[in-house]
């Protein structure tokens, strides 16, 4: 069955959702968590820091593994029955990108002049005021690190290959379409698939950027 | 200065390769790619006859185990020397397009039909495919598609055909997932659904399968009624006329070896001791020729 224009719209679609939401969650989680990081005083900081920059070479399969078991009827959260599910990709992509995000949040924090924090602070920030002053300055080196997330999830074939299970109309996006169609042989449907795949992505950096660096420069 | 250095260049070349082949009294060993199907690698039957070959003829096979689309196409541009596959009709066509010449049979298994041990359907003991598939998706029961162009997705398409349905994606019932058997066979399990198998990796993988088990096709090849469900192997080498640079002669003499009685004797042989049958059984001439 050869994939025609109709049936791959689903299939950019699906990537966007899945790795957006995951992109989403992971952001919201990731963003504060790293600057907190940078700015207070944690305990065992150090080892937090080696596990997060560990986590940022996690192989994506590696983490699909994890989360199948997890979600495998077998497994503790079986009850939930996310498996071959889009939940279950977006769980997956959280994991594989929330590390990205804190630890490239985290140097993104820590390299901002920290005379700045002190200024801020004695003019009478709440510490809230202050990470947000913080991040506002760094928002070049945090945008980064949304982007190279997002890079690595709308990439990565492992994780939702395991977890998706590349259902045809269901689970099928374009990393593990692109898999199944150099399987079968189709090579040049597989490039074109990959020319589809970082269009997108070159799309959604210029969105990415645009949105949020205006005043980068 | 320029002349001089390529002058040197090629004297300290030519002294290292001297220096090399010198003391080496027996040649390197020849390199001969195989594309072939997961099923005959991960069952370890490869493994288990290889070395005779690479043994006996100075060889080191270098396997790729792809699916059968994927291994015609290494084929076809020429970036393998010989294939061995199961899917005659796309067998046929590469060797009718000149990318590969003299087929030869070498083994068959077969398929069976598993599914939940509850069997929604009710499907189990039917005598052929046909019908099981027929009832499957009358009963709108889940099945799970390989999807992927390989010769065991091949077989299911045509089963299909032959019961005159044309099972949808978005019927809710039928997946098509494009992945591997192993992988196809633990969606199946997790799902509770049914799907169409080798024996060979159905038997491999019975044990991570508790909600599995055969539902047509018995449990053996004896009892697989269907002789539909038969499941031959071929060897290919590639053509060299058309494909400069293939190792045509030691492809040939791959060929040559496999369909022996020799080495058909240890396709006979290999699984027995671990599944209680074998896993493939031979079927090239020489073979036949011996054992009438």
């Amino acid at each position: 069955m050869p994939l025609v224009l109709a049936s791959l719209f689903p299939i950019i679609t699906l990537s966007l959702y899945v790795s957006g939401v995951a992109l989403v969650i992971a952001t919201a989680i990731g963003v504060p968590f790293g600057a907190g990081l940078a700015l207070r005083p944690v305990p065992g900081k150090t080892l937090i820091v080696l596990l997060i920059y560990t986590g940022m070479g996690l192989p994506p399969v590696v983490v699909g593994l994890f989360v199948y078991l997890l979600l495998s009827r077998a497994g503790p959260l079986g009850w939930l029955n996310w498996l071959f599910t889009p939940p279950a990709m977006i769980a997956a992509q959280v994991i594989i990108a929330l590390p990205l995000v804190v630890g490239l949040t985290m140097s993104a924090v820590q390299s901002v002049d920290p005379a700045l924090r002190l200024q801020v602070r004695s003019l009478g920030a709440t510490p809230a005021q202050v990470m947000w002053t913080v991040l506002a300055e760094s928002r070049p080196g945090v945008v980064a690190a949304i982007l190279a997330a997002f890079g690595g999830i709308i990439s990565e074939v492992g994780a939702v290959m395991l977890v998706g299970g590349n259902i045809e109309g269901s689970t099928r996006v374009l990393t593990t379409a692109i898999v199944l169609e150099t399987r079968k042989g189709n090579f040049e449907l597989a490039l074109a698939l990959g020319g589809a795949l970082l269009a997108l992505a070159f799309f959604s950096n210029l969105l990415l950027v645009r949105l949020s660096g205006r005043r980068a420069n | 200065m320029r002349r001089l250095n390529q002058f040197n260049l090629i004297l300290v070349l030519t002294l290292l390769l001297a220096a090399c082949a010198a003391p080496a009294t027996v040649a390197p060993p020849q390199r001969l790619r195989l594309a072939t199907t997961t099923s005959t690698a991960d069952s370890g039957l490869l493994d288990a006859i290889l070395p005779d070959f690479e043994s006996q003829f100075n060889a080191n096979v270098e396997v790729i185990a792809v699916g059968t689309g994927q291994a015609l196409e290494l084929g076809t541009n020429g970036d393998v020397d010989v294939v061995l596959v199961h899917s005659r009709a796309r067998e046929d066509e590469f060797v009718a397009n000149g990318d590969g010449l003299n087929r030869l049979e070498v083994m068959y298994n077969d398929f069976v039909i598993v599914g939940p041990k509850d069997d929604p359907a009710g499907i189990a003991g039917l005598a052929t495919a046909k019908e099981a598939f027929a009832r499957i998706a009358e009963t709108k029961s889940q099945f799970v598609s390989r999807g992927d162009d390989s010769g065991t997705h091949a077989k299911e398409k045509s089963i299909w055909k032959l019961a005159e349905i044309d099972p949808a994606t978005d019927s809710g019932w039928y997946f098509s997932i494009g992945q591997g058997m192993g992988e196809t066979l633990l969606f199946a399990d997790e799902k509770g659904a049914y799907t169409i198998s080798d024996r060979g990796t159905w038997l491999s993988q019975k044990e991570e399968l508790p909600n599995l088990e055969v539902a047509v096709g018995g449990a053996s090849i004896d009892e697989n009624k269907d002789k539909g469900l038969l499941n031959p192997y071929g060897v290919i080498p590639v053509n060299l006329d058309k494909h400069a640079g293939v190792n045509f002669e030691l492809a040939t003499q791959f060929a040559n070896w496999i369909t022996s009685v020799e080495t058909q004797q240890m396709i006979a042989n290999y699984g027995k001791d671990k599944f209680g049958q074998p896993l493939f059984y031979p079927s090239s001439d020489a073979w036949k020729v011996a054992h009438p």
